[in-house]
């Protein structure tokens, strides 16, 4: 039986020295789960158990993962499973750890979900700076194929897997599943048109499943445990532990593996050690440079982080990259550099975001800069509004969470950034 | 045969093998990087020879190499390195290390330094936030992290390549 201390479900190899080694690994327990669902269990079995255990999508989105797995078309084959392996939001590095560190947990889940959807090839796009982890990951998938994990007629049984690693290239928007899968076919990482979604239509115009890693890598213990075990962790629509990537203005950054529903005062001052210095603490945002900014008051950090609980507070737990900013940092200079960050990740395809990005990106440039006037402020914030909404993917209304929330929850950093009267800014410009 | 073909058949096979047979074009970005291989950048024949190997327009792979940020078509530093500025990072000091990174080298951002050793370049999120200031090396054949950094620790690094490159 797997071992699980306290609630890390996730980042065991912190409990478990060498959990990266197959021996250890298998010691502990690992592909039980996967040889037992082979030989004794229906795919569909395994799909409700997942659903079941209620657990939902750790990439960003929050979905129902064997709801998901559920939508697959059992009319067209064949079937693959994709692990977003892409993992580029700033703020973002736990999917990191886990690959480096518990990867046969991973595998495991990758392939948990392969015999549910009964697929015979999984691929894990990574992005391309993750090079070396691609490469040790193709050492220990080789391992896999001479132990007889993976291959052709797995335990005898007349099931057969494959699993293949692919390397993107540099690319935020290949996080976004239908421009991964784009970019998985050699082309340009563009988001698709939805519908028809990926379980009807994903790779190769096949029916595909695109998973984040976090999510796959909860799915072996939920299959040794059963989904009660899951539901002891987290609460009744978020069920399960998360991994919490903790950075910026924080005496100890890193990944917090924690219940649902833990607070953020919990995570930013127990387990971060507060803000360095003896600052105060005074925005967090929850999700990646894509997050709106949450006031750091007291109702925020006693706020539970799970994905209905964050909302009341004006944020998204999304992938739950919590950035912590403090009182010494100017959010008009922070909004340019989200805005700048999306400006470089825009993939072009739809105008509003292509067109909008760049346009808010002179603007936060000119306030930030101390060149711009009140009224630039006031048409950053309508350029925002007319890219939310818009777009074929959520990059563009992303672009806009830092702005809009920046402008109107921190009027005060904007306002002493620009010039008093319109003025000043015709005789810059002049 | 292509040249790239004849001189990487193996592993060119290999990379084909992945994807199925009527798919190979999702084989480009694989092959784009064993093309950066030999100069660290990939040419114009190169990327004839892949659309060949692919049976798709040359135009589709010069695309794919000018929309993903780790192709490159010009020449630039033997070591590529790419320090990321993005907030996570400027947060605990990525924008002075920098700075003074750049000061110390003598290059700006952006700019090989004349010996052609190394270029510097500012990126974006490179999934490392907690271990800031850090950069990636891009070389030839490799990406590699560095974490952790202060700018003497990064100099020391740097000077390393730089004995190596001279003993060749």
């Amino acid at each position: 039986m797997s071992k699980v201390k306290g609630s890390r479900i996730l980042l065991r190899h912190r409990d478990i020295p060498k959990l990266d080694k197959l021996d250890v690994y298998l010691e502990d327990g690992g592909f039980e789960s996967f040889k037992k669902a082979v030989t004794k269990m229906k795919p569909d079995k395994v799909t409700e158990i997942v659903k079941d255990s209620g657990l939902r999508g750790r990439g960003g989105a929050g979905f129902p993962t064997g709801v998901k797995w559920s939508f697959i078309d059992a009319n067209n084959w064949p079937h693959y499973v994709v692990a977003n392996a892409d993992e580029s939001e700033p703020g973002t590095f736990k999917d990191r750890e886990i690959m480096e560190q518990n990867p046969y947990q991973f595998f495991e889940g990758v392939m948990l979900s392969a015999y549910a959807i009964q697929a015979n090839d999984a691929y894990i796009y990574l992005r391309g700076e993750f090079w070396d982890l691609a490469h040790e990951l193709d050492k220990k998938i080789k391992k896999l194929e001479k132990s007889g994990y993976l291959g052709k007629k797995l335990f005898g049984t007349d099931y057969s897997l494959n699993l293949y690693t692919h390397l993107g290239a540099g690319a935020y928007i290949c996080g976004e599943e239908t421009a991964l899968l784009e970019s998985m076919e050699g082309k340009l990482g563009q988001p698709r048109l939805r519908p028809p979604f990926p379980p009807s239509f994903g790779l190769f115009g096949k029916p595909t499943v695109v998973n984040n890693v976090e999510t796959l890598a909860n799915v072996p213990l939920i299959i040794e445990k059963g989904a009660k075990w899951y539901r002891k962790f987290g609460t009744e629509r978020s069920p399960g532990t998360k991994v919490f990537s903790l950075s910026g203005n924080v005496n100890k950054p890193g990944n917090y593996e924690l219940p649902l529903a833990s607070t953020f005062r919990e995570l930013i001052f127990k387990h971060g050690g507060g803000i360095p210095d003896g600052h105060a603490i005074k925005a967090i945002m929850a999700a990646g440079a894509s997050s709106s900014l949450i006031v750091a008051n007291d109702e925020a950090l006693d706020t539970p982080m799970d994905y209905e609980s964050v909302q009341n507070v004006g944020g998204m737990l999304g992938s739950a990259s919590v950035i912590v900013i403090d009182e010494t940092v100017d959010i008009s200079w922070l909004v340019n550099k989200t805005v700048h960050f999306f400006k470089h990740e825009s993939c072009g395809k739809c105008t509003p975001c292509r067109e909008g990005v760049f346009w808010m990106s002179h603007l936060t440039e000119r306030i930030d800069n101390g060149s711009g006037s009140r009224e630039d402020i006031v048409l950053l914030q309508d350029v925002a509004n007319n890219i939310q909404g818009k777009c074929l993917c959520a990059l563009g209304d992303f672009s806009t969470q830092a702005v809009v929330t920046g402008i109107e929850r921190f009027p005060e950093d904007f306002k002493a950034k620009v010039s008093p009267n319109q003025a000043a800014r015709i005789k810059i410009n002049e | 045969m292509t040249a790239l073909q004849d001189k990487h058949e193996k592993e060119i096979k290999h990379i084909l093998a992945k994807y199925p047979t009527d798919e190979k074009r999702s084989a480009v970005m694989p092959l784009l990087y064993i093309a950066q291989r030999k100069a660290g950048y990939v040419t114009k024949q190169d990327m004839l020879e892949i659309a060949e190997l692919l049976s798709i327009s040359t135009t589709e792979v010069a695309s794919i190499v000018g929309f993903y940020t780790l192709y490159h078509d010009k020449s630039g530093g033997k070591y590529r390195i790419q320090v990321c500025n993005d907030l996570p990072c400027a947060l605990r000091g990525s924008g002075q290390f920098l700075e003074e990174l750049c000061e110390n080298l003598g290059v700006q951002v952006g700019e090989t330094s004349s010996d052609g050793i190394l270029s510097v370049e500012a990126v974006m999120c490179l999934a490392a936030c907690d271990k800031a200031p850090m950069f990636q090396v891009q070389s030839h054949s490799d990406i590699s992290y560095h974490e952790n950094q202060t700018v003497e620790s990064a100099l020391q690094t740097i000077e390393k390549w730089r004995a190596e490159e001279t003993d060749k």
